[in-house]
């Protein structure tokens, strides 16, 4: 079988890293060929050599493409050649129509005049290619993310694609949407697109992967061969941590002591969409020392549920009481909350969680100043203390805490996130996603910050999209769909497949969010 | 793929890897000194001659004084562009007050004080509890307090006022000691100034230590304070061969000392801070944004005012063109001293700095004799400059 691309021994170094170590990749002609690791592995930076943002001559190694040595100087210089990348981050213009979109630097125009009816021409044929039935004129805005990456994919093909990479392509799309993206991936495939996808989700690789390499801490674990030999899961996630699924999650005695939080048929409306009920009815409780999960698919409203208890910061007509201790409490704005003894970890720490500009310690002491000042002032001294304490405690790898928080890794970033909350000095601590977008390592190191917090007497609750992180986890597990707590598991009953059926059986049963019926 | 965290600590490294972390807070100070050395050489001594440096207190403590306010606004990630059309519309109330109406003057600062701050209040209000940009609502109070004072006033300049009111702006404090020429006062505020300034530094010095921060290197240390202090010394000795020092001087730093501790020291300083960084995370973090804002502006429009009251004392008149544009100067006085426009950062020290920048440059152009369509080319050329800097450091760093 020839191959379309080969990335020979590929090294990149930053400051201080080794990003990717002698990785290597084989991408045969007309094959989809799957990439796995965790966060930080080195697949984004393995797709930037490979799309020339990190230019010939700042990474070692040879990329033959086609069988010709490949020296990209820029990202036009790959796509010249048909090597497109759709990242994770949709890169369309909102109010912009479909067509406007799919030519947006590439328009067709006479002397810069628009030539309008061969765009929409081309753009229908391009529709029809990847499924999708929307009138060419429809502003991005009006469309859903599932529909938005098929625009994508109709973009790349408008510039003749020979090698499709897609950067965790139904990261945020529903089981149908990423059941049809597979689908027209398959359907490429058939029409000789070749296709690199990059994905966490396991199943989804089985389904359309030729072929898989797992990297690991910047270098090629292993490469397996669907059509030779058969892929398990388990062999993949072996390969991605580098140690068995077994020991992935600390373990940690179930000790519940009496009742911290209870909510009440809580009830939040969208924010500005007032006939659609966002939450419904929801009700749940944390006692001392328990970690409880919250499962649910992306857009179950898991993060709206917690948000709106937390200082009633989303939504709108919020009804529902919260108790702290079997008592009422006023959870109206985030400093009653705080106030209350809780804190909110949150799933977005770029844009929600910390002031990047700022320094380690100023963030770690921004919850609680009061309690690194007096009447009003300040104590600096008093605040570095504080925040180096938490730097130790938590294993912040930094050399100082008077560096920003810009430059650390996410794991890092997370801990600091972590600390300013335990600062604040809750009982009961809601952390959505926390290990979201960070190394395996740092993970660990997350697991048994949580298991500390538990030991220590607090309430846990933990949002999370990763099943095995939740059932390795919790003491007991909600499963959130469509704006309602539709399940309750204890650790000892809770699986993947049970939670799943959960959740399937509730769409069947209830009508749809956002129906306006 | 996550970088490793970058190691940025100063300790270990060599001087000039410290100068180059540090370069826009000596850059600031150079810049000043550069162009005030400029100036004293081609005005042949004009410039650092007493009476002029009285002069250049008096011209730009409007400026300084709305500069204080400013920078917390830009701080708070807004702008307030109304400054110079609020500061003409109190000047001129101020008149109408005194002249037409025959209010003591102790009633008429009060009640001024209060206006700009309502009028500042009126401007949070649309800009923190309806999210109106700040541009657009300050641009609108623009509009409004320029036609209000033209209303205000008839189209006519109405002065002059008492004396009592004057000696807001052009009053000296008496020489304690009795020395006349050089004025005792003068010099005694000199000496502790210098000695406060020394003793802050050091003990600033001992706590960075203490807690391992960035730590300047001694040469740097001493340095700086020499050239400080000796500076600093030298104006106030230069002043007391004039009239002494002016009330408007101590005003100025008074506040300018009230406010640098407020930001740096004070949990509602470090909020403002937090609001411009990142305000989803501010408020997530259950800091009143909303309210943080309001204040801001009706701090600004109080400061303004005061502005109105000093700038009114100086001329001794209320005209219908006072502040006229002055917005800009004390916008550009704050971005010269490295505040960023997306908010977040900036310090009081270095708004007051940027606003010398700018009244030195008038000062001795004027001197010189340049025409006023030169001083507006360079005066918007060094503005940019000084912004380029900024960006150009950041992106290097």
């Amino acid at each position: 079988m020839t191959s379309l691309l080969e990335m020979r021994s590929i090294t990149k170094e930053f400051p201080g890293v080794k990003a990717l170590d002698n990785v290597n990749l084989t991408v045969g002609t007309g094959e989809i060929h799957a990439i796995c690791g965790e966060n930080g592995a080195g697949k984004s930076t393995l797709m930037k050599v490979l799309s020339g943002v990190y230019p010939a001559g700042t990474y070692d190694g040879e990329i033959h493409y086609d069988g010709k040595l490949a020296q990209f100087s820029d990202i036009n210089d790959s796509e010249d050649l048909g090597i497109i990348i759709i990242h994770q981050e949709l890169a369309l213009v909102p109010l912009l129509s479909i067509a406007e979109n799919i030519f947006l630097g590439n328009e067709r125009a006479k002397n810069g005049v628009m030539d309008w009816r061969e765009t929409f021409r081309l753009t229908e044929d391009l529709l029809k290619k990847v499924g999708l039935s929307e009138n060419p004129g429809t502003l991005i805005d009006s469309l859903g993310v599932g529909k938005q990456q098929l625009v994508e994919i109709a973009k790349a093909l408008s510039k003749d694609v020979k090698l499709l990479i897609l950067d965790e392509p139904t990261a945020a799309l529903s089981e149908h949407d990423s059941q049809a993206l597979l689908d027209l991936m398959l359907e490429l495939k058939a029409q000789g697109v070749t296709q690199i996808i990059i994905s966490h989700k396991l199943n989804e690789v089985r389904r359309v992967a030729d072929s898989v390499t797992v990297i690991r801490d910047g270098s090629t674990v292993s490469t397996m061969d669907a059509r030779k030999e058969e892929i398990t899961e388990d062999r993949i996630v072996r390969d991605m941590v580098g140690r068995d699924m077994s020991d992935r999650y600390p373990p940690r005695p179930h000790r519940a002591g009496e009742m911290l939080m209870e909510v009440e048929d809580w009830n939040v409306w969208h924010p500005e969409h007032a006939d659609r009920q966002v939450i419904r009815n929801a009700s749940f409780n944390v006692r001392a020392g328990e970690v409880v999960g919250i499962a649910g698919l992306m857009g179950s409203g898991r993060t709206e549920l917690v948000m709106s208890i937390f200082g009633k910061s989303y939504g709108k007509n919020i009804s529902g009481s919260v108790k702290m201790h079997g008592q009422p409490v006023d959870v109206s704005t985030v400093g009653k909350s705080i106030g209350a003894g809780l804190a909110y970890v949150t799933e977005d720490r770029k844009s929600l969680g910390l002031i990047l500009e700022e320094t380690i310690q100023k963030n770690v002491t921004l919850a609680n100043l009061p309690g690194v000042s007096k009447s009003g002032v300040i104590s600096q001294g008093e605040e570095t203390r504080v925040s180096e304490e938490y730097r130790q405690a938590m294993n912040i790898r930094t050399p100082s805490v008077f560096q920003k928080v810009m430059n650390l890794s996410g794991g890092n970033q997370q801990k600091v996130v972590l600390s300013k909350w335990l600062f604040s000095g809750p009982e009961v601590l809601i952390l959505d996603e926390p290990t979201r977008g960070i190394d395996v390592g740092a993970k660990f190191e997350i697991y048994n910050i949580i298991n500390d917090l538990s030991e220590q007497g607090k309430g846990v609750v933990m949002i999370s999209s990763e099943m095995p992180e939740l059932l390795g986890m919790c003491d007991r597990i909600y499963v959130m769909n469509e704006g309602a707590l539709v399940g309750e598991l204890t650790a000892a009953e809770a699986s993947q497949e049970k939670i799943m059926s959960m959740i399937v059986t509730d769409v069947v049963d209830e009508p749809a969010l956002g129906g306006a019926e | 793929m996550e970088l490793a965290d970058k190691n940025t600590d100063g300790a270990g490294k060599s001087l000039g890897a410290y100068l180059a972390g540090h370069l826009r807070d000596y850059g600031l100070l150079v810049a000043l000194i550069a162009i005030m050395l400029f100036f004293q050489v081609v005005t042949g001594g004009t410039l650092l001659k007493p009476v002029n440096i009285t002069n250049l207190f008096l011209q730009n403590s409007y400026i300084i004084i709305m500069a204080l306010g400013m920078l917390i606004v830009i701080v708070a990630g807004h702008i307030d562009l109304s400054v110079g059309s609020v500061m003409g519309f109190i000047g001129a109330l101020a008149a109408v007050m005194m002249v037409n109406w025959d209010w003591p003057v102790w009633m008429t600062i009060p009640v001024c004080l209060v206006a700009g701050a309502a009028i500042g209040a009126w401007h949070g209000y649309w800009v923190a509890y309806w999210r109106i940009p700040a541009f657009i609502v300050t641009l609108a109070g623009m509009l409004v307090f320029r036609g209000l004072s033209l209303w205000l006033l008839e189209g006519q300049s109405i002065g002059p006022f008492e004396r009592s009111f004057q000696a807001l702006s052009t009053g000296f404090i008496p020489d304690i000691i009795g020395m006349k020429r050089p004025n005792g006062t003068a010099l005694i505020a000199g000496a502790l100034a210098v000695i406060l300034i020394v003793w802050m530094g050091l003990n600033q010095r001992a706590r960075n230590r203490k807690y391992g921060m960035d730590d300047e290197p001694t040469m740097f240390f001493v340095a700086r304070n020499v050239i400080v202090c000796g500076a600093l010394f030298y104006v106030m000795y230069k002043l007391a061969w004039f009239r002494g020092l002016p009330n408007v001087l101590i005003s100025m730093v008074v506040l300018t000392v009230v406010y640098a501790f407020i930001t740096e020291n004070t949990t509602l300083g470090r909020r403002i801070y937090a609001l411009g960084g990142n305000e989803k995370a501010a408020k997530l973090s259950g800091i009143k944004t909303e309210k943080l804002t309001f204040l801001a502006f009706v701090n600004m429009g109080m400061l303004a005012a005061l502005a109105g009251l000093i700038f009114a004392a100086r001329l001794n008149t209320a005209t219908p063109k006072a502040g006229f544009a002055v917005e800009l100067d004390v916008i550009a006085a704050v971005f010269i001293g490295g505040a960023s426009m997306s908010g977040g950062s900036g310090k009081i020290i270095g708004a007051v700095v940027g606003a010398f920048i700018m009244g030195v440059l008038n000062n001795g152009m004027s001197i010189m004799g340049i025409g006023i369509d030169y001083q507006q080319v360079i005066k918007g050329l060094v503005l940019l400059a000084a912004v380029f800097f900024d960006v150009y450091q950041k992106n290097k760093g």
